[in-house]
C-alpha cells in the first residue's frame, strides 16, 4: 500500500526561505499532516509546524497545499496521485514566524475590538428562554473553528496589506453577524461593522466560503445579512423616521466605545 | 546566563482549556491581575475536542433530576473512591456555572420550551448534559475565551490597555515552577516562537494543563497532553494521587491508522447507536456487572423502548459507564469477534434517519466522511478503546483547588479527585468550570492573605536555564521522537487497558533505560520554534509521569474503574479506602498509601445500604437503611 512521495515544504523565517524538496513515505489512510510530521521525526526535526486536534476540530494546522487554503490534519493524502508533488507553504497573508507557522496576531487583535455580546441587565442567569430555530442561525457561525483560512484567502487582506488596519476579514465580519442574530444580544454593532471592521471592503467573492472546513456560508449567512442591515440604517430613509416612534432597531443600544487598532 | 524576560503578577494559570480560562475569569473579577500562559494559540486548547457536553442536574428535561442524584452518579461511576467533597460541590454548583455561560454569550440547544436541551449519556440517570449538537467543547471554550476578551475591552475603557489585568502569553511553554521557602513564587519558561526564556514572578500558580494521553501509543488527546503539569507539581513538591486510574474511552477511531484513537463521542450511542461484534450479536448485554444489574436492560426490546419512555424502562447497556464498555470490547475483539480492523461496530445508521444523525452527529459525520470515507448514515464505524483520560492527578483541597505546595493551585483533568476510579461522561467539563472558578477564587484569596510576595534569585533563574538548554549540549545521537514513541509503545502494551504484574515490573525496568536515553537524546537545530527541542523537554515529563501511572498501578492489588488487573480481577473495600499518593524523590516517582476520609453522614444517606455493601467494608456502613425513594 505505501510509496515514496515528492513533497515541496517552504522552509524559513521572517527573513526569507525557499522551497525544498523531500521524499517520504506514504501509507494507507494517511493525511498531509501525517507526512509532515514524518519529516520531522526522520529527515527534519526542526521542520515548524502548528496542529493540536489532527481531528478537524482546533483550526490549527493551516496551510497552503498546492497553492489551496487546507487543514493539513483534514487533506488526506488518497486526494493526490502517487506521481504527484505535493507543495506546502505557509498562509501567505500573516507574515512567517518559521517553516508553516505565520504570525497570526492580526485575528486576535481583530476579535478584541468587536464589541461583545451584552444581555439585557435585568435578565437573570437561569431565566434565559430562546427557541431553537433563533439561535440556529448564530449556532451555525459558532461552528467557526477560527483556522483563519478564510481571513487568509480573502483577496482584500491577501492582496493589499494596507487594508489590515481598517479591515477584519471574514471570520470578525460573521462574527459580528453572529452577535447581532443572537435573540438576546442588546447591542447595535452597525456603525462598528462600517467604521471599525471595513464591512464594505467585501465585494461577495465567496472565496471564504469555498475555504471554510466547517463548512459555514460566511458570505450569504453572514456578511450579506450584515450588509443588508448596514445599508438599511444608513441609507434607509424611513429608518430616520421610525426611530422617532420607537427605540433603535430592536431596541438595541449602540455599541459602547469601540477602541481602534493601534497597529 | 542570558537576559531574561521577566513579569509580575499576581496570578499566573498554566493552561488555556476551560478550568484555566474559567480560573482566570474568577480571579479577575476578584480584582487580581492574571497571566494565561498556554502551548497552544489561545482558543485551541485540548476541550475544544469534547463533544458530548456539559453535565449539570438542571432538571430541564427531566425535572426529577437535582444535585443529590448527580452527586450519586458521580460516585457510582468513580466506584465510590471519589472525594465525595469534590463530588458534593461539583454536583451542586453545575447548574449555576452552565447558566453564567449564558450571560457570556453561549449558544445551547434548546428544548421545546425555550430552555438550554439536556442529553442522555453513559452513568447519567437522567438526561443531564448541556450541549450544541456535538461540539460543545468548541462553544465553551470560545464562550470563555469571548468573555476574557470582553473583560479586556473593559479593561481598556477603563485604563486604555487591554493587558492592564488579563495577559495571554501564548506558545509559551513551561518547564519549571518556582518556589520560595516552600511556597509557590512563579514559573520559568520559553516562548515556543523564538527560543527566548521567561520568568513570571506571582505568589499564586494555577495548573490547569491538561492531562497525559501523550504517554500512551492510542490516545484521544493532542501534542500537549505530555503531563507537564503533574510533573511540575511533583518537581516543585507537591504530590499527585491515584495516577493507576486512566480512562480508555471505549469508542476511537480504529482505521486508518493515522487516525487510530481519535475519539467518536458517546452521544452516538446516548442518541441510540449500538455496539455489535463481527457476528451481529449486540453483545453489550452479556457485560452488565452486578453492582449495575438493576439499571440496565436485559432484552434489546426493553433497551430500545427506553429512548422513548426512559421512565418505564431500563437503560441500553450501551450506555454503561466508559470502563465497563471499554473492557466489554477489549475483550470481545480478545476472543476473535472484532472488525477486520480490531475494533467492534458502533452503529446508528440502522437506527436513525439520516437527516437526524446529521443534525445530531455533524461532526462525527464529517469526521469519519473526511478522514476514513465512511458514511455514518450509511454504515456502521469501527471503534475501538483508546486512552482518553486520566482520572488521578494532583492532590488538592476540595474547597480552594490548593495543592500541597502553598500558592499552587490545580483545576481540571490535572488534578485529582472528584472522579474517583472513573470519570462519567460530561463530568469533565462541568469539572473544569466548577473546579476553575474555585481554584482562581482561592488563588485571588491566597494572595490576598499573604503579608509578602516571594521574589525569585537570579540562582534560581540560571539553574531553571541550563535544564533547559540541557539537551543542545547533550553529546549522544538518540533521537527524541524515536524514545518518545518507544515510550508510547511501551506504556500501551505494559500498562494500557488490562495489567499484570510481570508487564509493569517490565515496564518500570524500561523507564529507567529511556530516563538514560534522554540524557543521551542530542537536538538540532536552533531555539526559533524547533519541536525537536520541545519534544526533549516534554519528554522529561512524560517519563515522570509515566512511572508515577506504572508504580501506582503495579501497587494497587485489585481492579477498580480505569485500573484493570488481570493477576486482580476483584474490586476490593479494602483498597477502596486508600488513595496512592505519588511524590518526586529527586530521581523518580515514589509512592504511600493516605486514607480516604469517611463520607460525610449526610451524604452517605443519599444511598441505599444494600448499594453501599458492595463497596464498602462491614465497618464502613451506615446503620440507617435510606431505601429505595431517593
Amino acid at each position: 500500500m505505501g510509496y515514496t512521495a515528492k513533497f515541496k515544504v517552504w522552509r524559513g523565517d521572517s527573513a526569507g526561505g525557499e522551497i525544498e524538496d523531500f521524499s517520504v513515505d506514504v501509507n494507507e489512510g494517511e493525511v498531509v499532516l501525517d507526512i509532515i510530521h514524518r519529516l520531522q521525526a526522520t529527515q527534519a526535526p526542526d521542520l515548524a509546524v502548528r496542529w493540536n486536534c489532527k481531528a478537524g476540530k482546533c483550526g490549527s494546522c493551516s496551510a497552503e497545499v498546492n497553492g489551496k487554503p487546507r487543514l493539513m490534519c483534514m487533506t488526506r493524502m488518497s486526494t493526490f496521485t502517487e506521481e504527484e508533488t505535493i507543495t506546502i507553504t505557509p498562509m501567505r497573508t500573516f507574515p512567517v514566524i518559521r517553516d508553516l507557522v505565520t504570525d497570526v496576531s492580526y485575528n486576535y487583535e481583530k476579535a478584541r475590538m468587536v464589541p461583545a455580546f451584552a444581555p439585557p441587565a435585568d435578565l437573570a442567569p437561569g431565566d434565559y428562554r430562546m427557541a431553537q430555530i433563533d439561535v440556529e442561525r448564530s449556532q451555525e457561525f459558532r461552528k467557526c473553528i477560527e483556522c483563519f483560512m478564510c481571513n487568509n484567502i480573502c483577496h482584500a487582506v491577501r492582496d493589499h496589506e494596507d487594508n489590515k488596519t481598517t479591515f477584519s476579514g471574514p471570520r470578525f465580519l460573521m462574527r459580528i453577524a453572529e452577535l447581532d442574530m443572537h435573540p438576546l444580544d442588546t447591542v447595535d454593532r452597525r456603525e462598528v461593522a462600517v467604521e471599525d471592521h471595513g464591512v464594505g471592503y467585501c465585494n461577495i467573492t465567496k472565496c471564504c466560503t469555498e475555504v471554510c472546513p466547517e463548512h459555514i456560508k460566511i458570505t450569504d449567512n453572514a456578511i450579506i445579512p450584515l450588509k443588508e442591515r448596514v445599508a438599511d440604517k444608513k441609507y434607509d430613509p424611513i429608518f430616520s423616521i421610525s426611530s422617532l416612534f420607537k427605540r433603535n432597531k430592536e431596541g438595541r443600544q449602540p455599541a459602547p466605545d469601540t477602541p481602534r487598532v493601534t497597529k | 546566563m542570558s537576559e531574561i524576560e521577566l513579569h509580575s503578577f499576581d496570578v499566573v494559570i498554566i493552561g488555556a482549556g476551560g478550568a484555566g480560562l474559567r480560573a482566570a475569569i474568577e480571579a479577575r473579577m476578584q480584582g487580581k491581575r492574571v497571566a494565561i500562559v498556554c502551548k497552544s494559540l489561545f482558543g485551541k486548547a485540548h476541550t475544544v475536542m469534547a463533544e458530548g457536553g456539559i453535565a449539570a442536574a438542571m432538571g430541564n428535561v427531566n425535572s426529577n433530576d437535582n444535585w443529590q442524584v448527580h452527586f450519586r452518579d458521580t460516585m457510582r461511576g468513580g466506584k465510590y473512591l471519589n472525594s465525595w467533597r469534590m463530588a458534593e460541590l461539583h454536583a451542586k454548583e453545575a447548574p449555576t456555572r452552565v447558566w453564567e455561560l449564558e450571560t457570556y454569550g453561549a449558544l445551547f440547544d434548546r428544548t421545546p420550551d425555550g430552555k438550554i436541551s439536556q442529553r442522555n449519556f453513559g452513568g447519567h440517570e437522567y438526561p443531564r448534559l448541556a450541549h450544541v449538537g456535538d461540539r460543545s467543547g468548541l462553544e465553551l471554550i470560545r464562550t470563555l475565551q469571548q468573555k476574557i476578551v470582553s473583560l479586556q475591552q473593559e479593561d481598556f475603557r477603563e485604563t486604555g490597555d487591554y493587558e492592564a489585568k488579563i495577559r495571554i502569553f501564548a506558545e509559551v511553554a513551561i518547564t519549571r515552577l518556582l518556589t520560595v521557602d516552600g511556597r509557590a513564587a512563579g514559573a520559568f519558561g520559553y516562548f515556543r516562537e523564538t527560543g527566548d526564556f521567561v520568568t513570571f514572578e506571582a505568589p499564586a500558580v494555577i495548573l490547569a494543563t491538561g492531562g497525559i494521553g501523550k504517554t500512551f501509543k492510542v490516545t484521544s488527546g493532542s501534542w500537549e497532553y505530555t503531563g507537564d503539569g503533574h510533573a511540575l507539581a511533583m518537581r516543585a513538591g507537591a504530590t499527585t494521587l491515584n495516577m493507576e486510574f486512566i480512562q480508555f474511552h471505549p469508542t476511537g477511531m480504529v482505521w486508518p491508522p493515522s487516525v487510530k484513537g481519535i475519539l467518536v463521542t458517546e452521544s452516538v450511542r446516548g442518541d441510540g447507536g449500538v455496539l455489535t461484534n463481527s457476528e451481529g450479536t449486540r453483545f453489550m448485554f452479556n457485560y452488565i456487572p452486578d453492582v449495575f444489574k438493576d439499571q440496565y436492560a436485559t432484552t434489546e426490546e426493553e433497551a430500545d423502548r427506553w429512548y422513548a419512555d426512559p421512565d418505564n424502562n431500563r437503560r441500553p447497556p450501551e450506555l454503561l459507564p466508559r470502563d465497563e464498555v471499554a473492557r466489554a470490547i477489549n475483550t470481545e475483539v480478545k476472543a476473535g469477534r472484532g472488525t477486520p480492523h480490531g475494533g467492534v461496530y458502533l452503529d446508528v445508521s440502522s437506527r436513525l434517519p439520516a437527516d437526524v444523525i446529521k443534525k445530531k452527529l455533524p461532526s462525527m459525520w464529517h469526521q469519519f466522511k473526511e478522514l476514513a470515507d465512511v458514511d455514518i448514515t450509511k454504515s456502521a464505524m469501527e471503534v475501538g478503546p483508546t486512552c482518553h483520560y486520566v482520572m488521578g492527578g494532583v492532590e488538592v483541597d476540595p474547597d480552594s483547588q490548593e495543592t500541597l505546595l502553598p500558592g499552587l493551585f490545580a483545576a481540571g483533568e490535572v488534578s485529582g479527585g472528584l472522579h474517583g476510579s472513573n470519570r462519567l461522561g460530561g463530568n469533565s467539563l462541568s469539572d473544569l468550570l466548577v473546579f476553575g472558578r474555585r481554584a482562581g477564587l482561592g488563588a485571588a484569596e491566597y494572595v490576598e492573605a499573604l503579608p509578602a510576595r516571594p521574589v525569585v534569585t537570579d540562582a534560581m533563574l540560571a539553574e531553571a536555564e541550563a535544564e533547559a538548554l540541557a539537551p543542545f549540549s547533550n553529546v549522544g545521537d538518540e533521537n527524541p521522537y524515536t524514545i518518545h514513541a518507544d515510550l508510547q509503545n511501551t506504556m500501551n502494551d505494559l500498562v494500557g487497558i488490562i495489567r499484570t504484574e510481570s508487564e509493569m515490573v517490565d515496564a518500570l525496568a524500561r523507564l529507567q533505560e529511556f530516563k538514560v536515553r534522554v540524557k543521551n537524546s542530542s537536538v538540532k537545530g536552533g531555539r526559533v520554534f524547533n519541536p525537536g527541542w520541545h519534544l526533549a523537554l516534554d519528554l522529561k515529563n512524560m517519563l515522570l509521569v509515566a512511572e508515577a501511572v506504572a508504580r501506582a498501578s503495579l501497587d494497587r492489588q485489585e481492579s477498580r474503574g480505569g485500573h484493570t488487573r488481570d493477576d486482580y480481577p476483584k474490586m476490593s473495600a479494602e483498597w477502596r479506602k486508600l488513595n496512592i499518593v505519588c511524590r518526586y524523590d529527586g530521581e523518580g516517582a515514589v509512592i504511600e498509601h493516605k486514607p480516604i476520609q469517611p463520607m460525610r453522614p449526610d451524604l452517605l444517606e443519599l444511598f441505599d445500604v444494600e448499594e453501599l455493601k458492595k463497596y464498602l467494608t462491614a465497618e464502613e456502613l451506615p446503620t440507617h437503611d435510606a431505601g429505595s425513594d431517593h
